[in-house]
């Protein structure tokens, strides 16, 4: 099986081509989302999942640590924004800020309990966290609004200087929305192919040896989740405005498990645009297969199923596969042992 | 004083003593071996020296320094570097970045997010160099899981090698070579106790008997002797526990 580390590290300007792909359609899609039977609407939550998806797999994909409880931050992020245009004030920026702040400070707090363990021990613990998160959005009535949530979550005004948009049109609002996700990917990708992102893929192959060779391996895997959370959080603060609500469904262990079988089916595991293609397939599953039958969540299912069994590495995997060129005819000649 | 000193160091593990009172003194310059029947200690010993078991009692010394129980990120940083005797290695990267990694000048830029990992000329030349020293430089650009069970040894020679560490430790080096690869790896050794101090736990008595400057034979978690391999010869103790048969 081939893994992210096979796919070299970048150096200098993160505009390649998929990149330059990736923004294009982004920037286009409101243009055709219509054309092809879709809706606006559907854009934005795409956008807002490829930003969970992508911070999500800095954790899941490139650090190796299999967090099924992701979703908490998500919603802390949402309940930030909600909460802080209902209590504060009403501000785009401020709710946004108080949303990553939020899911970041939950972040930390978590991964510092988590980062002591690896593997099924790591996994139970988010799984722990969070539902404890969820239980708590659940229960803490005067603050979160319990079952029913914060309702009525304004979409603040977007001001440039002497400009003033108003997000409540989805057009515009789905602007924003893409302007900050591909903001965010770029960021990311710098990150991954930075060193950062070879001593975090470093940890996953083998924690011991980062280890011996001086890297403080709880720090650097506190970080991953930190900053992983961090994203999230900013993905649940447009979420809350996107929904104009924040509810406990949001950090469900459902939600958690949507995440990680994005990432998974679009091969998370294997390259950096993996979620992209997980965020997009799954949606497109939802809304066409949606149409078609509500049994659709067992038809993705089963659709994931087949893919992990046959396509581990899932769709980015199926196409760097493709896209690998056959190996040399001649094989270098053996050479001798060498120490 | 020693470079390298370990004082009565004592390991529990539950209710069974691995290690019971080992002492080391290392010399800077020198080759120290190891040398033991299986499940004496050894690897255990190393873990300890290491960081990676903190003792339940004794005291190591590196440098003057206090190293006891402190974490093997911060003993390694300090230039303590070791390699391991079941392969340890970053097995999806490419050879290069194995070497890479372990460097401490790209360790120093690893908290910035906004380099480029192989846009450093002169972090790539520095791990070619270290990779020239283990005779793998044309292997840069394979993965590790790639190559041969040989040149993984070599390998982890040179993670261990990139730290720039002042005390090498090797864990069964060769461990799993042939003939032609022990004499290998002999000769790589003779080459890197120029430039620093090596501490090796070794099977192959010959082997150990030729490069080593002193010995500690350890047996029952404790070291029942310690010398030149001349007087090792010489020693009863080392004799009766056929150790010495071969050498």
């Amino acid at each position: 099986m081939i893994t992210l580390s096979d796919i070299p590290a970048r150096g200098g300007t993160p505009f390649t081509l998929p990149m330059a792909l990736f923004v294009a359609i982004l920037a286009t899609a409101p243009f055709w989302l219509q054309w092809v039977g879709l809706y606006q609407y559907l854009g934005v939550e795409i956008a807002i999942w490829i930003l969970f998806a992508m911070g999500f797999n800095l954790l899941f994909g490139y650090t190796g640590l299999h967090s099924f409880g992701h979703g908490a931050y998500l919603g802390i992020g949402a309940y930030g924004f909600g909460l802080f245009q209902h209590g504060v004030a009403v501000s785009l920026w401020g709710g946004l800020l108080a949303a990553i702040l939020a899911a970041t400070v939950a972040g930390a707090i978590v991964g510092a309990f988590l980062s002591h363990r690896r593997g099924i021990y790591y996994a139970l613990l988010t799984i722990g966290f969070g539902q404890v998160f969820w239980f708590t959005a659940m229960k803490l009535h005067w603050l979160t609004g319990g079952e029913d949530g914060l309702l009525n979550i304004p979409r603040p005004d977007l001001v440039i200087g002497p400009w003033r948009v108003n997000l409540n049109d989805n057009a515009a609002f789905y602007w924003f929305v893409a302007g900050i996700t591909a903001v965010a990917v770029v960021l990311m990708w710098r990150v991954v192919n930075a060193p950062v992102g070879r001593i975090l893929q470093a940890i996953r192959q083998n924690e011991t040896r980062a280890r011996f060779v001086g890297y403080d391996v709880w720090r650097w895997k506190w970080l991953a989740f930190t900053v992983s959370a961090a994203f999230a959080g900013l993905a649940g603060g447009l979420f809350a405005m996107a929904q104009q609500s924040a509810y406990p469904d949001v950090m469900s262990l459902h939600q958690s498990g949507v995440i990680v079988m994005m990432v998974l089916v679009g091969g998370g595991l294997v390259s950096f645009w993996g979620p992209v293609l997980g965020v997009i397939l799954y949606f497109i599953a939802r809304d066409v297969l949606g149409g078609l039958t509500e049994a659709w969540l067992l038809w993705y299912g089963l659709i994931f199923v087949v893919m992990v069994m046959v396509r581990p590495e899932g769709l980015a995997g199926l196409i760097h596969t493709m896209a690998r060129r056959a190996p040399p005819a001649v094989a270098p000649a053996a050479k001798p042992e060498t120490v | 004083m020693a470079l390298f000193q370990a004082q009565g160091i004592q390991k529990r593990f539950g209710a069974r003593v691995v290690l019971e009172n080992i002492s080391l003194s290392i010399e800077a310059g020198t080759v120290h071996g190891i040398m033991g029947p299986n499940g004496a200690g050894k690897t255990t010993c190393f873990h300890v020296l290491t960081g990676h078991h903190a003792p339940d009692a004794g005291h190591i010394h590196f440098d003057g320094r206090n190293i006891t129980g402190l974490k093997p990120h911060i003993i390694a940083r300090l230039g303590v570097s070791r390699s391991f005797q079941l392969m340890n290695l970053f097995d999806d990267a490419v050879v290069i970045e194995n070497v890479m990694l372990a460097l401490p000048a790209f360790r120093a830029i690893g908290s910035s997010p906004f380099r480029a990992t192989f846009g450093d000329a002169r972090l790539t030349k520095a791990a070619l160099a270290v990779l020239d020293q283990v005779g793998l430089a044309d292997r840069a650009w394979n993965k590790a899981k790639d190559l041969s069970y040989g040149e993984r040894r070599a390998l982890e020679i040179a993670v261990a090698l990139a730290a720039a560490p002042r005390i090498l430790f090797l864990d069964e080096p060769t461990a799993g070579l042939g003939a032609k690869g022990t004499q290998a790896l002999a000769q790589l050794i003779r080459q890197l106790r120029r430039h620093y101090t090596i501490c090796l736990i070794e099977h192959d008595m010959r082997f150990l008997f030729e490069l080593a400057d002193r010995i500690s034979v350890i047996h029952w978690g404790q070291v029942i002797a310690e010398g030149t391999p001349a007087a090792l010869k010489a020693n009863k103790w080392v004799a009766r526990s056929a150790l010495g048969a071969v050498a």
